[in-house]
């Protein structure tokens, strides 16, 4: 029989390997997920080019923290690239209007189906950046990452409880779960309470009212890509301090984060970040190989001889699908109540 | 000047092509001829899975971002069923295989129907998980045992050894089966779903061919796939090949001595050879594009195309007449993806090989749309003359970029690190460049190069 400290070991083994990745990955995602969430509700369109843009994001970030590495701008113990966010950032931003003045504009101006129009030209877009993307950086995978690795590791986790499973909180996990908070409390606060948001939530529910009682629609498209840039470049840096940055993962993240939203219910800000965490639980936890877990809780007669790995850990991506098909089976309109789904 | 734009404007189309003919030509007489028919081939391939493209975006407003998956299944198809089977792996695994995907497919089937006739939530799953963890235990002692054996040249259940003419009929019923199931769980809902539902299920193809040893080699490539037309080898042997060559360069021939005519006969022939395998392929690829041109225009002048134009043009009112959209659209869409895959097919029958890592979205998904909307969406020979254009492009764009780098490099210094650097990774910009054109088109010329034309009804 197993007594009470193999359960408490199983337990941080689980949360060593399922619960703090997939806090932090269902962050990510959920940063990403509000970005497609707030271009839809304003622009109307799914856009294509998140994944890119992502990596567009981390690319300046990379760059910027990488100048000032070099010029022995840091703080001993931050990663330099949340030092570079607020540069980063203005570059983003200056890119996403300058893509917004020269293709999105002139089709909301002509008035043309939003949507159908909206997702093949931010294909254009997606191919553009991510061109960008690998033409400076190059396509191969790299870390960028510096300063503490862990608040606490394994060893010293071990060492102060007194477990066999030891617990690792990677800094890369805590500045993504605390960020991720703060962001998505601003983003409420300022679509609940400034007027700003108001005017963007009038907007995105009836345009022609809002048009009617004066709101400036070039000031709500412009306010929507500054928090499109921040919500996407933080998404971006976040993911690559954790995860190492290579351009075709960026790319794919446009899966799991379309996922997301629909699960989500498209347009429901509220929506996109329990679908984010959905995704990011269901993935983690259905590629996790349940073995040692399982030999702690088990009697030796149960032991399990494979990996107890429910799927491949390739085929991940395939789970955010599999997660859209059956909500879109069951439930399209998503779990929380989203736009109109035809 | 006046009359010469009238002249251009009511023969656009064949104005267009007579200047990509003339382009390839001079490919041809300057380069090679082998180059040039070889871009004529990959024109005429990419013009196929445009025209199954266009069918579904041109014609019903289909929005497909899976091409490369539905291509992929095409190319798959002709390993499935040209290459010979290897008999030892089906004699250690095969059995256990088909048990494996029985019990999948039982699986599957039981979740369904207990799901439709209301059975309680609760035991569906848990049979369908139970179904699921026997279908995975067999399914992997199955592949482990089938890629074990002789892993270095098969390690693969092989094909089954049919003429390679028949997987291309094959891959267009696989690219339709799944295209089947994508449409009917997003059809009817809204279009940015089948974009993205199609993106992921091309993605979960190629995750799947990659990494299942055991079905087509996964990252191994299986090479050698068997050819329609004939090999250059005993094409070179052929005597009457060389007669016709000997023929062609007669009064070259005669100038020279004995032993120097046939050291340039035995050139010209080895030469011709190849051009002639090409030109075989040409003919076989015109004749499959012509054949999808003809039934697909048929089929839209007809009362069947005027109800698809009705319903992309205005689906409410079309709606209101009575037509079944969302089983038009599924029609549609299985047609134009069935396209897509029997071009697929042929474009790995004219490879002979069969390389996972070929399937890039960049390459096929994205590169068709652009040939698609350049061309001028909803016109089929738009489309062909997109194809030929944007792979031209495309393939010259390599060199073209070299090229740039060459003028460069006589402006900076030998070997320094931006030079580098920048030959190194000019072609991405092949991204950035494609994408440009594409926004461009979309931008200042959304009808494309040759609109479509009874664009009223």
């Amino acid at each position: 029989m197993s007594d009470s400290i193999d359960i408490i070991n199983a337990f941080a083994l689980l949360t060593n390997f399922v619960i703090l990745p997939a806090l932090s990955y269902g962050s990510q995602l959920a940063l990403g997920a509000l970005a497609v969430t707030l271009v839809y509700s304003i622009l109307r369109f799914s856009n294509f080019a998140q994944g890119d843009s992502m990596a567009f994001g981390t690319m300046l970030v990379i760059l910027i923290s990488g100048f000032m590495i070099s010029k022995g701008w840091t703080i001993s113990g931050v990663p330099t690239a949340l030092l570079a966010i607020p540069m980063a950032l203005i570059g983003m931003a200056i890119y996403l209007l300058l893509i917004d003045r020269l293709i999105y504009k002139h089709y909301r101006r002509i008035n043309a189906k939003q949507n159908i129009v909206g997702i093949t030209a931010s294909i254009g877009v997606m191919f553009v950046t991510g061109g960008i993307v690998r033409f400076i950086l190059g396509a191969s995978a790299q870390r960028f990452g510096d300063g503490e690795r862990f608040i606490f590791s394994v060893r010293e986790f071990k060492a102060f409880t007194g477990l066999e499973q030891g617990i690792a909180l990677k800094t890369s996990q805590f500045l993504t779960v605390t960020i991720a908070i703060l962001l998505v409390a601003f983003l409420f606060y300022f679509l609940q309470k400034t007027k700003t948001g108001k005017a963007m939530r009038a907007y995105s529910d009836n345009k022609e009212l809002a048009l009617l009682s004066g709101i400036d629609p070039d000031k709500v498209v412009q306010i929507t890509w500054l928090l499109v840039a921040l919500f996407t470049t933080i998404a971006g840096t976040l993911y690559g301090l954790d995860k190492g940055f290579a351009p075709q993962q960026y790319h794919l993240l446009l899966l799991p984060i379309f996922a997301s939203v629909i699960v989500g219910g498209i347009g429901s800000p509220i929506g996109a970040i329990a679908g984010a965490f959905l995704v990011a639980f269901s993935e983690i936890l259905l590629t996790y190989a349940y073995k040692k877990f399982l030999i702690y809780l088990l009697p030796l007669s149960m032991h399990p001889s494979s990996l107890v790995q429910l799927i491949g850990t390739e085929y991940k991506y395939a789970i955010s699908f599999v997660i859209l098909v059956i909500v879109l089976l069951i439930k399209p309109t998503g779990l929380f109540k989203g736009k109109e789904i035809v | 000047m006046n009359n010469l734009n009238t002249i251009l404007q009511a023969n656009k189309a064949i104005a267009y092509f007579a200047i990509m003919a003339f382009i390839l030509l001079f490919v041809g007489l300057n380069q090679s001829w082998a180059l040039a028919l070889g871009i004529i081939n990959m024109s005429l391939i990419s013009a196929i899975m445009a025209l199954g493209v266009n069918i579904q975006w041109g014609y019903a407003g289909l929005f497909n971002v899976g091409i490369m998956g539905f291509a992929a299944l095409g190319g798959v198809s002709v390993v499935l069923i040209a290459q010979q089977p290897v008999t030892e792996a089906i004699d250690v695994g095969g059995m256990k295989m088909l048990i494996a995907l029985i019990f999948g497919a039982v699986t599957i089937a039981a979740g369904i129907l207990l799901n439709r006739r209301g059975v309680n939530q609760w035991l569906t799953t848990l049979i369908v998980v139970i179904g699921y963890l026997i279908t995975r235990h067999y399914f992997s002692e199955a592949s482990d045992l089938i890629e074990k054996v002789d892993p270095a040249i098969t390690g693969y259940l092989g094909g089954f050894g049919l003429p390679v003419a028949f997987s291309w009929v094959v891959g267009g019923f696989a690219a339709a089966i799944a295209a089947w199931l994508i449409g009917k769980i997003t059809l009817g809902l809204r279009t940015d779903y089948l974009a993205i539902a199609t993106l992921g299920i091309s993605e979960i193809i190629l995750y799947v061919i990659k990494n299942e040893d055991w079905f087509v080699r996964g990252l191994k490539n299986v090479y050698g796939l068997p050819r329609p037309v004939p090999y250059e080898v005993d094409m070179q042997k052929s005597e009457w090949l060389q007669n016709i060559v000997a023929w062609i360069h007669k009064s070259e021939l005669q100038l020279l001595s004995q032993s120097e005519q046939i050291v340039r006969l035995g050139d010209y022939v080895r030469e011709s050879a190849v051009v002639f395998v090409k030109l075989c392929y040409s003919g076989l690829f015109i004749s499959i594009l012509v054949a999808f041109i003809v039934l697909s225009n048929l089929a839209l002048n007809s009362p069947w195309g005027r109800k698809v134009r009705a319903i992309r043009d205005n689906e409410v009112a079309a709606s209101a007449m009575g037509k079944d959209i969302k089983r038009q659209h599924l029609q549609i869409f299985v047609l134009g993806s069935a396209i897509v895959g029997v071009a697929g097919a042929l474009l790995v029958t004219y490879d002979g090989i069969f390389i996972p890592t070929a399937y890039q979205p960049l390459r096929f998904t994205f590169l068709i749309w652009v040939m698609v909307i350049l061309g001028g969406s909803g016109n089929n020979m738009g489309s062909v003359l997109g194809a030929f254009i944007i792979w031209f492009i495309w393939i010259q764009s390599g060199p073209m970029g070299l090229w740039f780098v060459d003028i460069l490099s006589n402006t900076m210094q030998e070997g320094s690190a931006s030079l580098e650097f920048i030959e190194d990774r000019v072609h991405y910009l092949r991204l950035v460049f494609m994408g440009a054109i594409l926004l461009l088109i979309m931008r200042f010329s959304p009808g494309g190069l040759l609109p479509e034309k009874n664009k009223e009804l």
